[in-house]
């Protein structure tokens, strides 16, 4: 396989040519994971997502993807998570009760707060927690459901690095800024919230970070 | 914390840009594609691209148009014009827009932006609003002055057909904008039909109105020349500001107008 191959899962329900023309952008050959034996020989994979956590999970096992892309997520294997992808990697989501995901992150998804505007759509500051793994910066965001910082303990026990972004309430008496998830990383699998194929330079610089790291190994 | 937007809007008619413009180092005819990326450049937010042809002929750019744009653009990109169904929505996003904006077809029938929410989220989905200031004297466009009950005295009007045609006090602007919300918009696109190509800046007291009953982001258009205009959309509850002219007719480059907004103590994203 060509070392400059990635691939990108592809339910043809999710939005994807925003996704596939940044890594194109980044000379890597795009090549559509549709099937488990893509997910498990894939020597890098994108999952992107939008929608629903429910209607996501259902279109991965329709095309057979859901239990391969589970093993494949629990190994450490080489994977970026998008979006809905983050959320993907959570226990449960309130976006789609009764659902388990992958359960990865020991963590709930919950709805953003009444008292910001929801969908948040906007470039917003991504700022790392503790170690620099990213540089701080703007990243584009769309999204109405999120990993609550009230869970980032929890998630930082199960060996996730965190960055994080907050949200300024623009009404009512809640003055406390609210914080949130906005990408994790745990040896080859990382996730962002945020859209890093549409966040100009800082995002680009993520993709590049991320295809250029040390490939496949244990977690 | 989330920054204010700057969006430059490119209206686009059988594959070329139409407004007007005197672009440095572009070419005057206007090329979307040219034009969009020189507005990444500048440090853009986003790109809004509306095909504004008249004729189904005319719209068969519209794909290539955003394809074009897409291949060199790191940023979102909204597309618009010609959306009747959500067919047509999926062909926009499947060749590289993020999100699609709807606006006659959603007036004339309503449950498209259920549709929309529903098959590609409300992150997706924008309604396109055009709203025309009703005078207390008016009997409007459309002769509906007597909708009882849906229009206040300085109430606006919804107007379709790229302004064409008014539906006065019987569909008020801001009980649309509303509604969409409630379909399950996820952003609103808030032209003042009043101030479009004006100069004289954005209609606050509509940005206000409408922010007050719309939870969602909201992105003001039409009015603005001066950077002034974008800080007082900002103050009067808009997320992004949209406009056209302002980044056409000067030698101010996107860059320039954010680092002024920045200075005066607005949350900008600066590169």
């Amino acid at each position: 396989m060509s070392a400059r191959a990635v691939h990108l899962v592809n339910t043809r329900v999710a939005n994807i040519a925003s996704v596939r023309a940044a890594l194109a952008r980044l000379d890597h050959d795009v090549i559509d994971a549709t099937s488990a034996e893509h997910v498990e020989r894939a020597e890098r994979l994108v999952l992107p997502g939008v929608g629903t956590p429910g209607a996501a999970l259902e279109a991965l096992e329709n095309n057979g993807m859901r239990a391969a892309l589970g093993e494949r997520l629990a190994a450490g294997r080489a994977t970026l998570c998008i979006c809905l992808g983050l959320q993907l990697l959570a226990e449960r989501s309130d976006e789609s009760p009764g659902t388990a995901l992958f359960g990865l992150l020991p963590a709930p998804i919950t709805r953003l707060p009444r008292s910001v505007r929801v969908p948040q759509l906007g470039w917003n500051l991504v700022r790392a927690r503790d170690d620099a793994w990213l540089a701080a910066g703007y990243a584009y965001y769309a999204n109405s459901y999120c990993l609550s910082a009230e869970h980032f303990a929890a998630v930082e026990a199960a060996g996730f690095e965190i960055a994080e972004s907050e949200l300024v309430p623009r009404r009512g008496d809640v003055t406390q800024p609210v914080r949130f998830c906005g990408a994790v990383r745990r040896g080859a699998l990382w996730a962002c919230q945020f859209h890093p194929e549409l966040s100009g330079r800082f995002g680009a610089e993520l993709l590049r970070a991320w295809l250029g790291a040390e490939g496949d190994g244990a977690c | 914390m989330l920054t204010h937007r700057v969006i430059p809007c490119l209206d686009v008619k059988g594959g070329r840009v139409v407004k007007g413009v005197r672009f440095q180092g572009l070419r005057d005819a206007g090329d979307p594609v040219e034009r969009a990326l020189a507005y990444q450049q500048q440090g853009a937010d986003e790109i809004v691209v509306l095909d504004v042809s008249a004729t189904v002929e005319a719209r068969s750019h519209q794909t290539e148009v955003i394809a074009g744009i897409r291949a060199g653009l790191m940023l979102p990109l909204t597309a618009g014009g010609g959306v009747r169904v959500a067919d047509d929505a999926a062909r926009l996003l499947e060749h590289g827009a993020d999100k699609v904006a709807v606006n006659t077809a959603a007036v004339a029938r309503p449950e498209l932006i259920d549709e929309l929410a529903a098959r590609f989220g409300s992150q997706c989905t924008v309604v396109s609003i055009d709203a025309r200031f009703l005078h207390e004297d008016t009997t409007g466009a459309s002769g509906c002055a007597s909708g009882a009950g849906a229009g206040a005295p300085g109430d606006w009007e919804v107007v379709v057909r790229a302004g064409r045609e008014g539906l006065g006090r019987a569909r008020s602007a801001v009980a649309w904008a509303h509604e969409v919300v409630e379909r399950g918009a996820g952003e609103i696109l808030l032209t003042s039909w009043d101030r479009d190509g004006t100069g004289v800046g954005y209609d606050l007291d509509l940005i206000r109105a409408v922010s007050a009953v719309a939870d969602v982001p909201i992105i003001a258009s039409g009015g603005a020349r001066e950077v002034s205009h974008l800080a007082e959309a900002f103050e009067a509850g808009a997320d992004a500001v949209l406009a056209a002219t302002i980044f056409h007719d000067d030698e101010r480059t996107v860059s320039e107008i954010k680092q002024r907004l920045a200075e005066q103590g607005f949350a900008m994203r600066l590169e």
